[in-house]
C-alpha cells in the first residue's frame, strides 16, 4: 500500500475537503431532516441561463446544429402503422470543442474555479466529461487532473476509457488511471487534499446549470426552424445531469409541455463494481448501472447534495439493449452520413420506437450526439466483447443478455423499448429516504413537500407510500 | 543488465493503492480478491531502470513515487477488424427505403 493518509482518516475528512474544493456550504440549504432548498442552491451560484450561454460562447461551447434525420424518419414510417412516425431531429453536440455536450457541463465549473482563484481542477470521471474539463481548463490556463476507473485486474483497458485517457492527455491533463472499484473516491479525495484544486464534480450546481443551455437552445432552435416546441425530447440517462439540465432549460425557454423521456442501455445483471464484469459491458455510461440507482437515490455522489435530480423531471423512462444501439449507430452513419456515438445513440434507438407511437406531424428531439473514433466505436466495443467471451450475433434483440449475448436486430421493426415503471422508482426513492433517517428523526411537512417534488408526485402519494413502509 | 532510462523521459509508474483482501466493504467478492492498482504518467525525475522505485513529475507539476513500468507508453486502443454482424445493415435499410420509393 502506498504511504499516505489512511482510508479511514481521509474519509473522515471528506466533508471538510469537499467544502474547500467546491466552495459551497451545503448545510445552509437544509430546510428539514431530508429537505433542502434545491432552487436556492442553484440560484445562489449566480449563473442563470443567459449568463451560462455567454460564458459558454467565450469558449465556443454550444450553438450546435439541430439536424432533421429525414431518412431515419422514413425508416420509422416504413415499420410504423399508417399515420404514425414522428419526425426525428438530433442536436449535434459532437460539434462542441471536445466533442460532446459535456463541454457545457465543464464550462461553468472551470469558469467558477478561475473566478475563485483555484490553480487547478480535478474530476473523477472515465468518460467524455474528463476530456471536457481538460479542454476547458486548457483554455482557462488552469491545471487539470482526471481520475479514471480504467482497467481490470488483467490490465485490460476499456477501449472507450483508453480513448478518454488519450484525449485528456492531449489537452495537457494528468490522468490517474485506476483498476475497478469505488475506492477511486479515496484517491480522488487524496488528490483534492494534496493539490487544493477545485472539485469539478459532475454533480455540483455548476455542472447542471451548464446543461440548461442545451434544453434552452434546442427549444429556441425548434421555434426558429419549425415554429413549434418539440413534442418529445429524449435524453440518454446515467447520473441524471443530462435529463435534469435539459428539462430545466426547456422549461426556461417556455417549452413546458414538451415530454421529457430518459433512455438508458440495459445492463441489468452486471455489477458496476465487479472486476469480472468491467470489460463485459460494451457501454461505459448512459446505462442502467448508473441510471437506476441514481434516479432512485441521487445523493450517492462526491458532493453532499446532487444537483442532478432526474426523477423530478422525467415523464417517462425507457431502456434499450446494447445490440439495438449498435444497430442504430450503423443506421445513423449509413442513412444520415453521421458517424456519432455511442452515447446519444441510446436516445436515438429509443426515438426510433417512440416515433412509431406518435402521429407523423409530431416532433422528437434526440438531444445529443458525441464524437466517435478509435475506442469509441462499435468495432472497438464488439471486438472486446468477443475477446471477453460475449457472443455477438444477429437475431431478435429480445434474446439480449448483458455480459453474455449482444444481439444485433435483423430488421428495424425488432427494435423496442422497455418502460421502467416510474411508480416503482418513486417507491424505491422513498424507501431510500426513510432508510437514510437517523434514529429519532421525524419527517415534517417541509420534508413531505420536498419528497413530493423529488418524486414528481403528490403529498398524498408520498404519505401513502411512507405509511406503508413504516 | 537493465538499461538506464534518462531523466526527463515520459514514463508510467505503478502503485498498489489497496491490497487484495483490504478493499472497501461494499466491493463485490471478485473485486475483493484483487488489489486496487494505480498507473500515472509523468517525466522521470532522475535516471532509473524499468522495475525501479522512482519518482516522476506529472503534467500538473505533482511529484509522485512509484514503480517504473513503461517508457513512453503507447496508446493501443483501436478499431480492430470490422464487425461482420454490422456490415449488412446499411444495405438492408437502404433496400427498405428503396421499396418505398424513397431511394433510387
Amino acid at each position: 500500500m502506498i504511504e499516505s493518509v489512511s482510508y479511514e482518516t481521509l474519509m473522515s475528512q471528506r466533508a471538510e475537503i469537499m467544502k474547500q474544493s467546491v466552495g459551497i456550504d451545503y448545510a445552509q440549504y437544509e430546510t428539514g431532516v431530508l429537505a433542502f432548498d434545491y432552487e436556492r442552491l442553484l440560484a445562489d451560484t449566480g449563473y442563470d441561463v443567459n449568463t451560462a450561454c455567454e460564458i459558454q460562447s467565450n469558449t465556443a461551447v454550444g450553438h450546435t446544429p439541430l439536424i432533421e434525420l429525414k431518412n431515419i424518419t422514413e425508416l420509422v414510417r416504413a415499420v410504423a402503422k399508417p399515420g404514425k412516425g414522428a419526425r426525428i431531429f438530433v442536436k449535434d453536440e459532437a460539434a462542441n470543442p471536445s466533442g460532446s455536450f459535456k463541454d457545457r457541463r465543464a464550462s461553468l465549473s472551470v469558469h467558477q474555479a478561475k473566478q475563485k482563484n483555484y490553480t487547478g481542477v480535478v474530476a473523477a470521471t472515465s468518460g467524455n466529461y474528463g476530456a471536457a474539463v481538460a479542454s476547458q481548463a486548457a483554455k482557462a490556463g488552469l491545471r487539470c487532473i482526471v481520475v479514471q476507473e480504467a482497467f481490470d485486474s488483467q490490465g485490460i483497458a476499456q477501449p472507450e476509457i483508453a480513448e478518454k485517457t488519450r484525449a485528456c492527455e492531449a489537452y495537457g491533463a494528468e490522468v490517474i488511471r485506476l483498476s475497478v472499484g469505488p475506492e477511486l473516491f479515496y484517491v480522488f479525495l487524496r488528490v483534492l487534499k494534496e493539490t487544493g484544486y477545485f472539485n469539478a464534480s459532475l454533480y455540483t450546481p455548476y455542472s447542471v446549470l451548464g446543461i440548461e443551455t442545451l434544453g434552452y437552445e434546442l427549444a429556441v432552435q425548434m421555434q426558429e426552424q419549425q415554429a413549434v416546441f418539440p413534442d418529445v425530447v429524449i435524453a440518454t440517462h446515467a447520473g441524471g445531469g443530462n435529463v435534469t439540465g435539459t428539462a430545466r432549460g426547456l422549461r426556461k425557454a417556455g417549452a413546458v409541455d414538451t415530454q421529457v423521456i430518459a433512455a438508458s442501455v440495459d445492463l441489468s445483471g452486471l455489477h458496476m463494481a465487479s472486476d469480472h464484469d468491467f470489460n463485459r459491458k460494451s457501454f461505459t455510461t448512459g446505462h442502467t448501472g448508473f441510471s437506476i440507482p441514481f434516479t432512485s437515490w441521487p445523493d450517492r455522489v462526491d458532493v453532499p447534495r446532487n444537483a442532478a435530480r432526474a426523477l423530478r423531471y422525467m415523464d417517462r423512462f425507457v431502456t434499450v439493449t446494447q445490440g439495438e444501439v449498435f444497430y442504430i449507430t450503423q443506421v445513423l452513419a449509413e442513412l444520415e452520413g453521421l458517424q456519432r456515438g455511442p452515447a446519444g445513440n441510446t436516445s436515438l434507438a429509443a426515438a426510433f420506437v417512440i416515433a412509431q407511437e406518435l402521429d407523423k406531424e409530431k416532433i422528437i428531439v434526440v438531444q445529443e450526439t458525441e464524437y466517435t473514433g478509435a475506442g469509441k466505436h462499435p468495432f472497438s466495443q464488439l471486438n472486446l466483447a468477443k475477446q471477453m467471451g460475449v457472443e455477438v450475433r444477429r437475431g431478435d434483440p429480445k434474446d439480449n443478455k448483458p455480459g453474455q449475448h449482444i444481439v444485433i436486430p435483423e430488421h428495424p421493426s425488432q427494435i423496442t423499448v422497455t418502460d421502467v415503471e416510474l411508480d416503482h422508482v418513486r417507491r424505491s426513492y422513498l424507501h431510500h429516504a426513510i432508510e437514510s433517517l437517523n434514529q429519532g428523526e421525524h419527517l415534517s411537512d417541509v420534508d413531505i413537500d420536498f419528497l413530493a417534488a423529488e418524486t414528481h408526485s403528490s403529498k398524498t402519494y408520498v404519505q401513502e407510500v411512507i405509511n406503508a413502509l413504516c | 543488465m537493465t538499461e538506464l532510462i534518462v531523466k526527463g523521459t515520459w514514463v508510467e509508474v505503478y502503485n498498489l493503492v489497496l491490497p487484495a483482501g483490504e478493499r472497501a466493504p461494499q466491493v463485490p467478492e471478485d473485486t475483493q480478491k484483487v488489489p486496487l492498482e494505480m498507473r500515472t504518467k509523468g517525466f522521470l525525475v532522475k535516471p532509473a531502470s524499468l522495475g525501479d522505485e522512482t519518482e516522476i513529475v506529472t503534467t500538473v507539476g505533482r511529484r509522485l513515487r512509484g514503480k517504473l513500468i513503461e517508457v513512453n507508453p503507447a496508446y493501443t486502443h483501436q478499431f480492430g477488424p470490422p464487425t461482420p454482424e454490422l456490415s449488412a445493415i446499411g444495405e438492408e435499410v437502404r433496400a427498405i427505403l428503396r421499396a418505398r420509393g424513397q431511394l433510387k
